[in-house]
């Protein structure tokens, strides 16, 4: 990047660490930070919309529905996370892929499983065998994106149902009385009430969903432990104008600060967002603001 | 006159498309010299330049794609690339799951590694890769195997006494002990494993893995495979008579 890196060997420590810490591979590692938020910012409204349809679907009156709702519930929650993201990427890719077998190559005649392999034609690929890489790496990051959104939603559909339990029953009631259908019970005073209470716990899942990360190098996305861990790994002079002893430690010093960071950035975040939720709510928190406004 | 046309543009379109065959290889990226990402953040070593000479002579165009070591068959086989090419050693117990072309590298020593000479490796703790023929080796040798994910944790295991010596390639383990300052010995002679390191490729490839197999004996017949091995192994390391018979030197 600067001009005196060409011979890095003679540099004093200062410029040595402007060298190595602008190299290629660390760019790499930093584009990596935007990957992770850029799935924290897509996943998080993708998540919370699948686990608000499981819940509308599991307390809906029409059993087939609420049936489906809940055995998404209990499915997703009660399979390890790891087998999911394992198993489910590699299902999800193949059955894209069997689709796009069976609608664009019709006259094929071989069989799509031959032993081990899974073989669907060429124009079925996804993406295509000629596409750039980058297209392969978006490819993956999409695939992320929904296996997250899936378990994610699950727990958040069991949440968003107890929220919704929670609110009190004397406002459905009341708004019945006042002659509300179902559909604008539901818009108009279940979903605007349950929120407050839904918080806490989807306060949790957005915790657990930054920590869950890491994950991503399973499916395939280079993630920044998966950079950390290759950055910091030993480096013989051989290999690399750049040759250092086993810094994993300092990287994954690094993340940690970057995780405790992105806590506690959540935690006001979470902290405004719930007092604002709060406001005008029959409960203990909307009650203490009512009193700090009116004294 | 017409046809003949038609049939020369048509024969250009399909060489045409036969010349923009996409073959991705796949590799690990973590295991110098065979694979490992350079300072400029891209796929290098050994591997890196006998796969673009093969592809060249073969006539495809090649893409490179890292995948971790764990999972590197079963993306092969539900098709992620088409290729391993990741200093993956032909064994009976891969071969039954995937194909291998004949071997680019003759077949390794790997050897043991400890932080001391008094080092047990029949009785001890021997650290390895998962999922290799050392850690094969280890598990029927007696002593306790610890497996590790990556090449890198299996040397820090020995640094930090969390194992008593770890059995790897040598050549991966050459610059590593050579820049230890002393901290790191090889003890024992070098132990012969495997049946060379062989490029791997789904059992219904055929065609692709033969035009690999002309590239490589091609190049083990014009030296121009010896001059790459020399280059990533040093000048010990074995190479190939124009016949394709190993040479050890």
């Amino acid at each position: 990047m600067f001009s005196y890196c060409a011979d890095p060997d003679t540099l004093g420590t200062f410029r040595w660490f402007s060298c190595y810490l602008t190299n290629g591979v660390h760019w790499s590692f930093y584009l990596s930070f935007i990957k992770v938020l850029a799935l924290l910012a897509v996943t998080a409204p993708v998540a919370l919309s699948f686990g608000f349809a499981g819940a509308m679907a599991a307390r809906s009156h029409f059993p087939p529905l609420s049936w489906l709702g809940k055995a998404y519930i209990a499915i997703v929650r009660g399979v390890p996370d790891i087998a999911f993201f394992l198993f489910f990427v590699i299902a999800l890719d193949q059955g894209f892929e069997w689709i796009r077998h069976k609608v664009l190559c019709r006259d094929w005649t071989d069989p799509i499983r031959q032993g081990n392999d899974f073989l669907v034609c060429q124009a079925a690929k996804l993406p295509l065998g000629t596409a750039p890489e980058w297209v392969h790496e978006t490819y993956g990051f999409f695939l992320a994106v929904i296996t997250f959104s899936i378990v994610f939603g699950a727990f958040a559909a069991n949440v968003l149902f107890g929220g919704m339990r929670a609110v009190p029953h004397a406002q459905l009631e009341t708004a019945e009385a006042y002659g509300m259908n179902r559909r604008q019970t539901f818009w108009k005073i279940l979903v605007p009430q349950m929120w407050v209470y839904a918080l806490p716990g989807l306060s949790n899942l957005w915790m657990v969903l930054i920590k869950a990360t890491p994950l991503l190098f399973l499916l395939g996305v280079e993630d920044i432990v998966y950079w950390a861990r290759e950055l910091g790994g030993t480096k013989t002079s051989k290999f690399t104008q750049y040759p250092h002893g086993d810094w994993r430690m300092w990287y994954f010093l690094f993340l940690l600060i970057f995780y405790l960071g992105m806590t506690r950035i959540s935690e006001l975040g979470l902290e405004r967002l719930m007092r604002r939720l709060s406001h005008g709510q029959a409960t203990s928190g909307g009650e203490l603001l009512r009193k700090e406004t009116t004294a | 006159m017409k046809n003949l046309i038609l049939s020369t543009a048509a024969l250009a379109l399909t060489a045409g498309i036969a010349m923009a065959d996409t073959v991705r290889m796949g590799t690990e990226g973590a295991y110098p010299p065979y694979n490992f990402i350079n300072d400029a953040g891209e796929i290098d070593g050994f591997e890196r330049e006998v796969g673009d000479e093969l592809c060249k002579r073969a006539n495809l165009e090649c893409e490179w794609v890292k995948n971790d070591w764990d999972s590197i068959i079963p993306n092969l086989v539900s098709g992620n690339y088409d290729t391993i090419i990741a200093g993956m050693s032909i064994t009976d117990e891969r071969d039954e799951v995937i194909d291998f072309t004949q071997d680019y590298y003759p077949p390794t020593a790997s050897a043991y590694v400890a932080t001391s000479d008094a080092a047990d490796v029949k009785g001890g703790v021997v650290a390895a890769q998962t999922a290799t023929i050392q850690a094969g080796h280890v598990a029927e040798s007696g002593a306790t195997l610890v497996e590790f994910a990556t090449p890198e944790e299996t040397i820090a295991a020995v640094r930090n006494g969390e194992a008593d010596a770890v059995l790897a390639d040598r050549d991966y383990l050459v610059p590593l002990v050579e820049e230890s300052g002393g901290e790191l010995v090889f003890i024992g002679d070098p132990v012969p494993l495997g049946g060379g390191v062989g490029m791997g490729l789904r059992e219904s490839d055929g065609e692709l893995r033969g035009k690999f197999d002309e590239g490589i004996t091609s190049m083990k017949a014009d030296g121009s495979l010896n001059e790459m091995l020399i280059k990533w192994f040093g000048e010990g390391t074995a190479t190939y008579g124009s016949d394709g018979s190993v040479v050890t030197n």
